[in-house]
């Protein structure tokens, strides 16, 4: 039998005997838009998707993170590694991820607290990459809660300039709103296996 | 060689399984509630963009590209999935794929995986295949789950189980699913839940998962999956080993590339700004997800379909479905009357392709599962022009088909009588002489070869006096 590999390539350059030549790609599409405040935008399309956004000025972050994991009763936090410090407030108990936790462990804390790479306005989308105020990925999998802190230069308007921004080499994931579905007669419902619940800040 | 397990064993070609659909009142009422919702939010999300014809072109050119190249960017993303600490592995047809699949999980000692909603293990009948091998596929997202609780069959490339409504769903849960609470109300959201609860343990524990790709960046190695409820980032994020069967046409040339499908796929498929959760991985990272990677580069036809210079363009297809929410024949008969796993236009001209046997009727049949209104190329984010593709496999099959058959036949007879005024002529008396003995002006059942014609539509009787004879009354 020959070989897998030399025999698919050989059929695909068999297929190609027309020599078809592509056209150049157009990239005449919108690279940015401009709005008069991205993120207001973003505020307002990351709650069409029934999460919880709240801006506040940039000195106010403690004090809106410990009252958003209050209402939400979370009492067992996971900070991501890289989380400043006080931004890890008083009165909950904090777990790091050093060394890392068991995923039974992930399963049962209340929920996590992160940053974020970027944000996408237009969409509504956060963006993480493993970077050091989110950590792995489990972390913001396993846990019913997810509460996410945007600092205001980490706001663009549209898709294309997030990709720019972003390393695909690393791992990442775009979150729009709680984890949904719209597998029953095409119409979305929130909670499904993902966080259920999410909260986002937006500082400034 | 072996049959492609694309299309279903069993399921008559296209006119008779259509008709049978056609009498289940419950399947029509589901699929015009369903079809119509997304197609309304479909419009609204794609009006908001003010360059998404722009959007659209590019999208075909970059899979133009990809096409055109495909060789190079095979070899390229092979390179760079390596590199990166991932193995690949190529497949030539559904069989092999399924072998490399059921090796790999042996080898990581599972006997049950999870999976991610995958077209491609839809097509190569991958979990028939591990149950053979003695290895549990467990299907994760929520209509995969119900068609498969079901013992059912899909019906729609990214709502499986588009064809049940809430009550049927809440039934089958309560039949199949253990543990489902007997006063399980028929409402989305608790559905959902049950799904959340019957399945969490499972992706706790899970040693390998299996799933899909929507798209592959040839440069970087990086592959991307698209998806609403996590599943997906539960089986591709904590299970020990990760297999992803990738047909091999789903790649993109650079990370720039996913720029434009990050905003046509949604839009086009659930009708979102964004879905709910995207993943991207690259090889293997250290301390971060799976800690094995696995790229299977699935062939299975579609170098076939490559070879094509018309049909080639199918290729393109993303998978949004799109197509399968705008078409008039997919919304009254459903998915299964299809017989494949890709049904509705873009199955029309896929299933064929891939299947590549002329001689199977059943696959045969699928280009004429269209009025041709043109609907889905309008909806289409990468620009398939599947009116196109679906005449040129039309007269693929007619081509196909012994010289000496009755449509043959008939077509050359009528060839020597347009050839011929004078024969013509007499043809069209004859005509307008048989017209005067039918009443109400049209005919519902002609004999035999006719009665083909008949047996889906009416035929208009003709006019009483033809165009040439009033012609020549009034003008000559």
């Amino acid at each position: 039998m020959a070989d897998a590999r030399a025999e698919i390539l050989g059929r695909v350059r068999t297929a190609l005997r027309d020599r078809p030549v592509a056209e150049p790609v157009p990239r005449d599409y919108d690279r940015t838009r401009e709005y008069p405040d991205v993120l207001a935008l973003a505020a307002e399309r990351i709650a069409d998707y029934r999460a919880e956004v709240l801006r506040v000025p940039p000195g106010d972050v403690p004090r809106a993170i410990e009252s958003a994991l209050s209402g939400r009763g979370a009492r067992t936090v996971i900070a991501a590694p890289g989380l400043p410090r006080e931004w890890q407030v008083p009165g909950v108990r904090w777990l790091t991820d050093e060394p890392p936790l068991a995923v039974d462990e992930l399963d049962t804390v209340d929920g996590v607290v992160t940053g974020c790479a970027l944000t996408i306005a237009e969409t509504g989308t956060i963006v993480l990459d493993g970077g050091a105020t989110q950590g792995r990925r489990a972390l913001t999998l396993v846990p019913d809660y997810h509460l996410c802190v945007v600092r205001a230069e980490q706001v663009v308007a549209t898709v294309p300039e997030a990709v720019a921004r972003l390393d695909g080499t690393r791992p990442l994931t775009f979150v729009s709103g709680p984890s949904a579905t719209s597998d029953i007669e095409l119409d979305r419902v929130e909670g499904v296996h993902g966080p259920r619940t999410l909260d986002v800040l937006i500082v400034g | 060689m072996a049959r492609n397990p694309v299309t279903w064993l069993g399921v008559p070609a296209f006119p008779k399984a259509a008709h049978e659909a056609l009498a289940d009142s419950q399947l029509r009422r589901n699929m015009r509630h369903a079809t119509h919702t997304i197609r309304d939010k479909r419009a609204r999300v794609v009006s908001e963009l003010p360059d998404w014809e722009r959007l659209r072109h590019a999208g075909e050119a970059i899979k133009n590209d990809v096409l055109a190249n495909l060789d190079t960017y095979l070899e390229r993303v092979e390179q760079a999935v390596t590199a990166r600490g991932g193995v690949v592995h190529w497949a030539r047809d559904a069989a092999e794929a399924n072998d490399i699949v059921l090796r790999l999980t042996r080898q990581a000692g599972a006997e049950e995986v999870v999976k991610v909603k995958s077209m491609a293990t839809a097509e190569i009948g991958l979990n028939e295949a591990l149950e053979a091998g003695g290895v549990r596929a467990i299907e994760t997202d929520l209509a995969e789950l119900i068609v498969q609780l079901g013992h059912d069959r899909p019906s729609h490339i990214l709502v499986p189980a588009i064809h049940r409504n809430r009550a049927e769903i809440r039934e089958i849960f309560r039949r199949e699913m253990p543990g489902a609470p007997a006063d399980l109300p028929a409402e989305p959201r608790a559905l959902a839940e049950a799904a959340r609860r019957h399945l969490r343990h499972k992706f706790l524990t899970a040693k390998v998962a299996i799933s899909g790709a929507n798209f592959a960046v040839a440069d970087t190695g990086s592959i991307m999956v698209v998806e609403s409820e996590g599943n997906g980032r539960m089986c591709l994020t904590l299970p020990r080993t990760l297999i992803t069967v990738m047909g091999l046409e789903k790649l993109v040339p650079t990370w720039q590339d996913l720029e434009v499908f990050l905003q046509l796929l949604p839009r086009s498929s659930t009708a979102e700004r964004m879905n709910p959760y995207t993943s991207v991985w690259t090889g293997v990272t250290p301390g971060d997800g799976p800690r094995e990677f696995h790229l299977v580069l699935l062939d299975n036809g579609r170098t076939d379909a490559l070879a094509d210079t018309v049909g080639r363009q199918a290729l393109r297809c993303i998978r949004c479905s799109a197509c399968l929410n705008v078409c008039p024949v997919y919304e009254r008969t459903g998915g299964q009357a299809y017989g494949s796993v890709y049904p509705g236009p873009i199955g029309a001209i896929l299933t064929p392709q891939l299947v590549a046997d002329p001689h199977d009727k059943q696959a045969a049949s699928l280009p004429y599962a269209s009025s041709l209104c043109g609907a889905c190329f309008e909806a289409c984010p990468v620009r398939i022009d599947i009116p196109e593709v679906l005449t040129h496999l039309r007269a693929k099959a007619v081509e196909a088909k012994p010289a000496r058959s009755a449509e043959a036949l008939a077509m050359s007879a009528m060839a020597a009588v347009f050839a011929d005024p004078r024969k013509y002529e007499a043809a069209q008396k004859a005509g307008a002489l048989a017209g005067r003995f039918v009443p109400g002006g049209k005919m519902s059942k002609l004999p035999w070869p006719g009665s083909l014609w008949t047996s889906s539509r009416d035929m208009p009787a003709p006019p009483g006096e033809s165009f040439r004879t009033w012609w020549r009354k009034n003008r000559g």
